[in-house]
Parts: structure tokens; sequence; C-alpha cells
């Protein structure tokens, strides 16, 4: 967007000026005003009830299954595939993992519940199974050339139907303890390890910052003014830092904490409160998008995705083996799959069977309405992520003011579509990017 | 221009054996054999679907020949993918320019063969820098390096897919229709490009259907018909009337001289 053209050749390093110094980006601007604008609407709405600890706490943690998909989605939307198959994926890792783990290990392999091995093998086991389905998906996409709206809508039916048939329609449940803390509420940091890693998420940041300008510096590449780094590092140590506190503030409610007290046979002491922090299922979240996000900038993986995506012809004529490029994208959606199916389970306590459906229109309106676009080659992981917020804060913010079922998914649909166009129109406006 | 290659005694960079390939029965490229010699330019002439581009494609990996010989300074190779033509030094500049519109130049210079830190990770600021410094020879008056190639004009989109060629040091540069989106400026720094590179003992093959543009660049033209081989002459046994009724008729044109 900024003309960045040093006319002095480089013999000089030029900095930019005044606003366009910061270097910001106005499609992330334009969604994080749209998502602020949501919430504060619902605010009002609610008479204060949408921006509490409470709800920001719930509102993260519903979309860290969504959102987690949507990355690896952005992936297959920008190599001008699609899949339809990953709320029913989801629902068959679901389904497997949940079976491995209440009765597999424990009646054939005598691992007794509550061993401390079955959550790890489950996990590891689940996301085998989600990326090999994957791959098989990607293989019947890149190599037999079946287009992949097909493939995947065929997958839609039988991994759903897979799910069923492992599960013979059953609830699966209680899972195993460790296991469930990945599902949210089951399992938070605490005050002080929230804290401890929103420090060092600040530190990582500024180390970021601090790098990548030096990197530009030893070019001799034209770097911005040193407040204009500052004003980036500040806004994102704030944001950061007070998102912590903002989970910090949601305490545990005094009746869970007499249970945990009364579990280790003690008695909750007067006044003590505890706060339930960070999530582990945001942690994991934050853990997927940042390595999505190497994948996607710093890899080359990540650069053949988008080149393909821009032209696989000329992808194909620079020598990427675009069919095996199909191959692992479609892959790693799997594995996200059975990483999102490890989150949703683990916050519903138990594998139901009709867990993740309708995921897959979710998660590609959280990649579309994050930027990312059908015609391929566009697209970024924070704005998938971003797109999974919006979405969830209008549907939760829509059931808190009391709209109707009909009226909130005719809202959402229309909310889709008049994203995308005025995606479009941007696009046209700055000359595409 | 003076110092013309000889063909006895030395062995040409490249050449193409009895090539044949058909698609769905069509003999595309029927028992076509050239050869490019060090620091010559061949051009390659022809109607539209004469055979001359699918003819190219072999040699760069894009297709394979149903049969026929490649050699690369008189060894035989196999060629089978755009990297193993990258592998014997072949680059090829294709006439759709063959870029990715949504990467910026320094990504579409390297695309397949990004510079990568010792973590493995692409190293975006060392490739802009590359970048800038062969854009800076090539063609100075570059500067969006940062800005996707779909908002570069015809001109600029040529000189990063011959920076790509140049860049990776080709032996063998294929150019299909280098200036069929150019203007006369850069028509004419696209020539003198050709010139340079010819001088540094590079073998060039050039398409083209500009018959006096092709006289002016080349050392020898082959022409081709329904994708046979009519002829292949050196530029200063014929004139543009010969080459005409070859392109049109697939006659040789009367031996005068």
């Amino acid at each position: 967007m900024t003309d960045v053209s040093s006319s002095s050749s480089s013999s000089k390093v030029k900095t930019l000026r005044g606003f366009k110094a910061l270097e910001l980006d106005t499609r992330l601007l334009g969604m994080i005003g749209a998502f602020l604008v949501i919430c504060i609407a619902f605010n009002v709405l609610t008479d204060g009830r949408f921006l509490t600890p409470r709800n920001i706490f719930n509102l993260t943690i519903q979309t860290v299954s969504v959102a987690i998909m949507a990355t690896g989605m952005v992936f297959v939307i920008v190599t001008r595939h699609i899949d339809l198959a990953v709320g029913a994926l989801l629902a068959t890792c679901s389904a497997f993992m949940a079976m491995l783990q209440v009765r597999y290990l424990p009646d054939m392999f005598g691992l007794g519940l509550g061993h401390p091995l079955t959550p790890w093998i489950t996990i590891a086991a689940g996301i085998a199974v989600g990326t090999a389905i994957g791959a098989f998906q990607g293989w019947l996409v890149g190599y037999l050339t079946i287009p992949a709206f097909i493939v995947t809508l065929g997958g839609l039916l039988v991994w759903r139907n897979v799910a069923w048939y492992q599960t013979s329609g059953q609830t699966i449940g209680p899972l195993d303890p460790t296991f469930m803390k990945f599902g949210g509420i089951n399992g938070t940091l605490g005050a002080t390890w929230s804290w401890i890693f929103g420090g060092l998420a600040v530190l990582w940041v500024v180390w970021l910052l601090w790098s990548a300008r030096r990197a530009k510096l030893s070019h001799g590449f034209p770097v911005k003014p040193v407040w204009a780094e500052i004003t980036m590092g500040g806004i994102m140590a704030a944001g950061i830092l007070g998102f912590i506190a903002t989970l910090n503030a949601y305490d545990i409610p005094k009746g869970r904490l007499r249970r945990v007290f009364a579990a280790r046979g003690e008695d909750l002491p007067d006044g003590f409160s505890a706060a339930y922090g960070l999530p582990i299922s945001v942690l994991l979240l934050i853990a997927v998008a940042v390595a999505m996000t190497l994948i996607a900038t710093r890899t080359r993986l990540g650069r053949y995705i988008f080149a393909t995506g821009g032209n696989p012809d000329a992808a194909e004529l620079s020598g990427i083996n675009t069919r095996l490029l199909t191959v692992k994208v479609f892959a790693l959606m799997g594995a996200l799959c059975a990483i999102s199916a490890v989150v949703a389970s683990a916050r519903l306590t138990n594998h139901s069977n009709d867990i993740g459906t309708l995921d897959e229109l979710r998660v590609i309106a959280a990649a579309v309405i994050g930027g990312t676009a059908l015609s391929g080659g566009i697209g970024t992981i924070y704005g998938a992520i971003l797109g999974a917020l919006i979405m969830q804060s209008l549907q939760s913010g829509m059931a808190m003011v009391g709209v109707d079922a009909p009226l909130q998914n005719i809202v959402v649909g229309t909310v889709l579509v008049a994203a995308v166009l005025i995606d479009t129109i941007y696009r046209k406006r700055t000359g595409g990017k | 221009m003076t110092t013309q290659p000889q063909h006895a005694g030395t062995t040409p960079l490249v050449e193409m054996r009895d090539i044949c390939i058909s698609f769905g029965g069509v003999h595309a490229v029927d028992h076509v054999s050239i050869d490019v010699m060090p620091g010559e330019v061949v051009g390659l002439l022809g109607h539209n679907g004469a055979g001359k581009s699918t003819l190219i494609k072999i040699l760069s990996g894009a297709y394979r020949a149903d049969s026929g010989e490649i050699l690369v300074e008189g060894q035989p190779v196999q060629i089978n993918s755009p990297r193993d033509a990258r592998r014997y030094n072949i680059e090829t500049i294709y006439q759709t320019l063959a870029l990715a519109d949504n990467l910026d130049a320094a990504s579409n210079l390297f695309l397949g063969r990004e510079l990568t830190n010792w973590l493995g990770f692409v190293d975006d600021d060392a490739m802009e820098a590359e970048t800038r410094k062969i854009m800076a020879r090539l063609n100075p008056n570059f500067k969006k390096i940062k800005e996707p190639v779909s908002a570069l004009s015809g001109g600029q989109r040529q000189s990063v897919a011959i920076a790509r060629a140049v860049y990776f040091n080709a032996k063998i540069l294929i150019m299909d229709e280098p200036t069929a989106a150019l203007g006369v400026h850069e028509t004419q720094m696209v020539a003198e490009l050709i010139q340079e590179l010819k001088k540094q003992g590079l073998g060039i093959i050039l398409i083209s259907h500009d018959t006096r543009e092709m006289l002016a660049l080349c050392d020898r033209v082959s022409v081709m018909k329904n994708g046979q081989l009519v002829a292949t002459e050196r530029v200063e046994d014929v004139t543009e009337d010969d080459i005409l009724s070859m392109i049109i008729m697939g006659k040789k044109p009367e031996k005068a001289a």
C-alpha cells in the first residue's frame, strides 16, 4: 500500500513519515473495527452483559474449535480448493478418540481409566487418523483430479456416518480428565501462569519487531521511524496484557471452588478466590495460529501454496509439485480437524453424535469473512481467526439479546455475503492485493 | 556478430534430435531436430499451431516427448520435469510469463528456489536484496519490488521473468515471444539484453512472429509448419520473403547463393 520506493537507490536509508509510517494493514484494521462495533453494539443492547470477563471468556473458548480449522481452510481455499468435510471429519476424529480412551485402551490394551498415558496416546492417534483421512482426500483431489468440491461433499456424508458407525450413535463419555483440560473451562492456567504467559508473549512481540527492523537495516531497506515501532509494540503489548487481565478477572464460582477443596479433603478458606485465567484451549489456538502463520509466510511450503493459488501453471512450470502440495494441504487440514475434535469433545466432556454439525459452513465463512478469496492466492491466518471470532460474537450476542433462532441464522448468512461484497469492493478500489 | 559459431568441431550447447510428440492422434511435433551453439541465437518461426511452443516445452520439461533424444553439451539427458530442465541450466521465459500474480517480484524471481536462512525458513529480506541488485542491472527503472506483480506493467513483468532466467545462470535460454506484450522502448531493451547474453556465451532459442525482428536478432532461423521442420537457415542466406514463403507454403527457398 505504502510506496516504499527509495529514489536515492538505498545510499541513504529513507524513513516514512506521518500516519503512513505505521504501515498498518487497512484490511486488518477494518476487521478489528467491525469486531469492535459488534461488541459495543451488543454490549449496549444487553445492558453491559456482553463485555464482561465472563462472557469474553466464554466467547474465546467457543471460538477455538472453528478458529483452529479455519486456519487450515485458508490454505485449502488459497490453493483454489474447498473442504466441505471438516465438520464430518471432526466428528470421525472425535468418535475415534472417544472410543479409544473410553473403550479400546482400557478394554483391549489394559490401560486403566485415568492412566496417565491415555490422553496422549489418544491425541496422537486422533491426529494421525485426521492427517491420514485428509491426505487421502488430498490424493483424490491432487492425483486423481476429482474436484475438491465433490471429494469433500462425498466426505461430508462418509465421515459423518463413519463417526456414527464407530459409536453406534451413542454418546461416549465421560472422557479422560486430562483430555478434558483441552476443552476450555476445565483446563485453565490460573492467574499467575496467565500473567507469566502474557509477559513472555509481550517480550516475544518486542523481539520480533526488533529483529525484523535489524534485518531490514542490515540490507539497507527503508524502516519505520522509531516512534512508529514503539507505538505498534505498545498497542500489541496493551492488547495482550488487556486480554490476560480480562480473563484473570473472571473468578471461579464459589461452589466450584468448594468442590475442588472438598475433593482434597479441605474446607474453602474464607475470602479465598481464584481466577480462571487463560484457557489451555486458547493457548492451543495461539500455538496453531503462530505455527500456521510461520508456515504461510516463512516456509517454502507456504510460498508454494500461495504461488499455486495465484497461478497454478506458473507454479508447475517453476518446478513445484502441485499434486503433492494438494495432498499436504488437505493432510494439514485433516490434522487441524483432529486438534479441533480434541477441543470440541473436551469442551462437551463427551463425544456426541452431532458434534461438529454444520462446522464446515462456519469454518468456510470464518475464512472468507477473514479475507480469504475463493478465487485463490489470497488469505491470512489472523484474518481467519478474526473471522471466526466475528461469527461467534454475532451468534452468541444475538442469543444473549434474545433474537429468535431463525433470525440469528438469517443475520449470519447475510453478514457472510455482505462481508464478501465489501471485500470485493475494497480489492477493486485498492487495485487488488 | 563477426565470430560465427562453427558447426564442425564444437559441440552444440543443446541438441534436440528427431523429437516427436502427439496429442490424441495429432502430430504436434513430428521428427524435428534443432540445435543451438554457445553464443548463438536460434529463431523458431511458424504459424500459430505449427508446434513451436510444444517443441520448446519439451526442452523446458513441461511436456515429455514420445520419442527422440535431447543432448546437453553432447551428453544425452532425460528431461521429465521443469526441475530437470533447470538442473541442466535450461531456463524458459514463457509467452504467458508464468508469474504468480499475487506474489511480489522477489518471490516470483526465486519461486521454486527460495533462499533460506539457517533454520530453513524463507529469507525474504535476502531475496529482496538480491532482486534489487539484479533489477538495478536489467531494468534500473524497476521500483515496485514489494508489490504483487499483478500491479506491474507488461514490460516490468517481462523483466521479472528475464531476471529469473539471468539470475540463475542459465546456459540455455528459451524465450517464447518475449516482446509480444511490450512497447517499443521495452522491446529495444529486450533486444539489447539478448545481445548481452549472447556475448556471455548463452545459447538462446527465440520464438516470435515478427520476422524482421528475428532476422535482426538471430544467427539462424528454423521454420516449422504443421509440426514438421521446414528448414533451418543462416539469416544471412535468406531474405524476409524467403522466410515468409517457408512459413506460409512450407517450402525451402530456391538456393541462389
